[in-house]
């Protein structure tokens, strides 16, 4: 693997992280519990969706093959993409909404943290800019977790349900592949094994205010580092890339 | 506790000096003295415009999800913020009249209180979010331009707000439909059938001809209302027209012809029997629109009583 083919994949899955997550919040658009959470949701789907479209415009520069972000947003085939599992879960009802948020907007507090000091200027641009719509994005997760594990039964047991079934997704962040330790080399990308504990601790933190048991069990779901997904990412896609396909020749 | 008779001549001065008030144009602000019906009136009409606001989401949200192009995306999930948002802002404004929100709900949902027929009609494809961002909110700003003058200061006040982002969105809607007539000959088409949807209901939008126009005379003496809804479709007209040919698209009216004595485009007869029917329930998204609003609100309670709930326990605390 060259420096140019493991900065293209890297970008690639930061991409694919922010542009998968951007497409499920979207489809809380009035669906939302209360107007201002419609807003607040679809608030985070864009930010999201600009993130995406500045990595994979980048992507697609370092790969040198002429795709644009559209391109590499809506023609690739589900092999080819990189998110982590987690964000292309469904959206579930709200609390397992709000624990995704919360396990991938912390995971992604500490990561963007650490390429603001990317030697790669564009990746540290874009997780400066990031990093501040994260905390936002966290602070809001948190608040609701912390809201709904001490509020009814029900709301406590919905968010201890999301919790256990969504804790099989979360080691798959914190998982490194020959792209990773490349990079790392070269002072681009971040250590993710050194983020693992500060997550952990972060999380636990949370959960125990929040009055929810955090999970013991130790088996985590992975693939997406190799292209491999869920079912549930080949029909968000369809959904996504319907109109690119239909009509390729199209400009919209 | 004063009797009915001695309060008598005291509203009748309040109501002389309101009277007197809204005739010389003045704005009425929330603390003021206002008559019942006034109240009652603009319950109605901005309730109707905030459930619209909220109801519009549907009909574009349909195509958040498949959205052709990142930028696409971005701008209708932006658009759509932005209805959500006006919808809260009226909301507000409308409780400064001693309504809740939750009440207007409840209205919404017992069918007490409306929102705009438009958004009973489907979004069946791409080219139909120009057609509602160009047609739908076109004609919903040249009603909002005049209501920014409206005599109830609050509703004025968001109307200016929302007048300013609406503008936004028909540029946007525009702009989607000349790119798609730009485009492939199946994409012309599909901006085509769009028009041709879209042009009778928007038409329709502005609600019955003077004549036949249930609430208007209060509201013309009380200054909500400033402008016919035959001038404002008129007004409407007259300028989409133009933008329609300017791209190419044919507006669906074998009569529409241009009067040079008046200045403006003659047009075909509008079938308000279609009309009718649709604001009585039977349009091809009536139940779905509102069973939807209804499932989701009912699906969110448990979020919203968690919320109480914690909020009462730190209280306790």
């Amino acid at each position: 693997m060259t420096q140019q083919e493991a900065l293209f994949k890297y970008t690639l899955r930061l991409g694919d992280n922010a542009l998968i997550l951007s497409q499920r919040l979207s489809e809380w658009c009035s669906n939302a519990p209360f107007i201002e959470e419609d807003l607040a949701l679809t608030n985070f789907a864009l930010d999201m969706i600009g993130r995406a479209q500045v990595l994979l415009r980048y992507a697609g520069e370092v790969e040198g093959k002429e795709k644009s972000e559209d391109i590499l947003a809506f023609r690739r085939s589900e092999r080819q993409y990189y998110n982590n599992q987690i964000a292309e879960q469904p959206n579930g009802d709200f609390a397992c909404t709000m624990v995704r948020q919360l396990f991938i907007s912390a995971f992604e507090l500490y990561l963007f943290t650490e390429l603001q000091k990317s030697k790669d200027a564009t990746i540290a641009a874009v997780a400066a800019k990031t990093l501040k719509e994260v905390r936002y994005h966290l602070a809001h997760a948190e608040d609701w977790i912390i809201r709904l594990g001490n509020g009814t039964t029900e709301s406590h047991n919905r968010v201890q349900q999301a919790v256990n079934d969504l804790w099989m997704f979360t080691g798959e962040q914190f998982e490194m592949d020959e792209t990773d330790n490349l990079l790392i080399a070269e002072g681009i990308a971040a250590d993710l094994h050194a983020l693992q504990p500060l997550w952990s601790n972060y999380i636990e933190n949370i959960l125990s205010k929040a009055t929810i048991k955090t999970p013991q069990d130790a088996y985590m779901q992975t693939g997406s580092r190799k292209g491999i997904h869920t079912e549930h990412l080949g029909h968000l896609l369809s959904d996504m890339q319907y109109l690119q396909r239909a009509y390729p020749d199209a400009i919209w | 506790m004063e009797t009915a008779q001695s309060t008598l001549p005291k509203e009748e001065m309040l109501l002389a000096k309101f009277e007197e008030k809204t005739a010389a144009g003045e704005a009425i602000e929330p603390r003021d003295w206002m008559p019942e019906a006034y109240r009652k009136h603009l319950i109605r009409q901005m309730s109707q415009h905030a459930h619209s606001e909220v109801i519009g989401m549907q009909p574009e949200g349909n195509w958040v999800t498949r959205a052709p192009s990142l930028r696409a995306r971005q701008i209708l999930l932006a658009k759509i913020q932005d209805e959500g948002g006006h919808g809260l802002y009226l909301y507000s404004a409308a409780e400064t009249l001693g309504i809740t929100r939750d009440e207007m709900i409840q209205q919404l949902h017992s069918g007490k209180a409306k929102y705009s027929n438009i958004f009973n009609y489907p979004s069946l494809t791409w080219a139909d979010i120009g057609a509602i961002g160009w047609l739908v909110d076109g004609a919903a700003i040249v009603n909002q331009v005049s209501l920014q003058r409206t005599s109830y200061a609050p509703y004025s006040r968001a109307m200016v707000r929302i007048c300013k982002e609406e503008s936004f969105h028909q540029r946007q809607g525009y702009e989607i439909m000349a790119t798609m007539m730009k485009g492939t000959a199946e994409q012309r088409e599909m901006a085509q059938d769009a028009m041709n949807r879209w042009w009778w209901p928007s038409l329709m939008m502005f609600g019955p001809h003077d004549t036949d126009s249930p609430h208007s005379a209060d509201a013309f003496r009380w200054k909500i209302k400033r402008h016919t809804n035959d001038e404002l479709r008129q007004k409407f007209i007259d300028k989409t027209v133009q933008q329609a040919e300017l791209i190419g698209l044919t507006v669906p009216d074998k009569d529409l012809r241009w009067n040079e004595a008046k200045q403006g485009y003659d047009y075909g007869k509008i079938d308000w029997e279609e009309f009718n029917r649709v604001i009585n329930g039977h349009g091809p998204c009536n139940k779905q629109r509102l069973s939807h609003h209804i499932r989701v609100h009912n699906e969110g309670a448990w979020v919203r009583e968690a919320a109480e709930a914690y909020k009462q326990k730190q209280k306790n605390n």
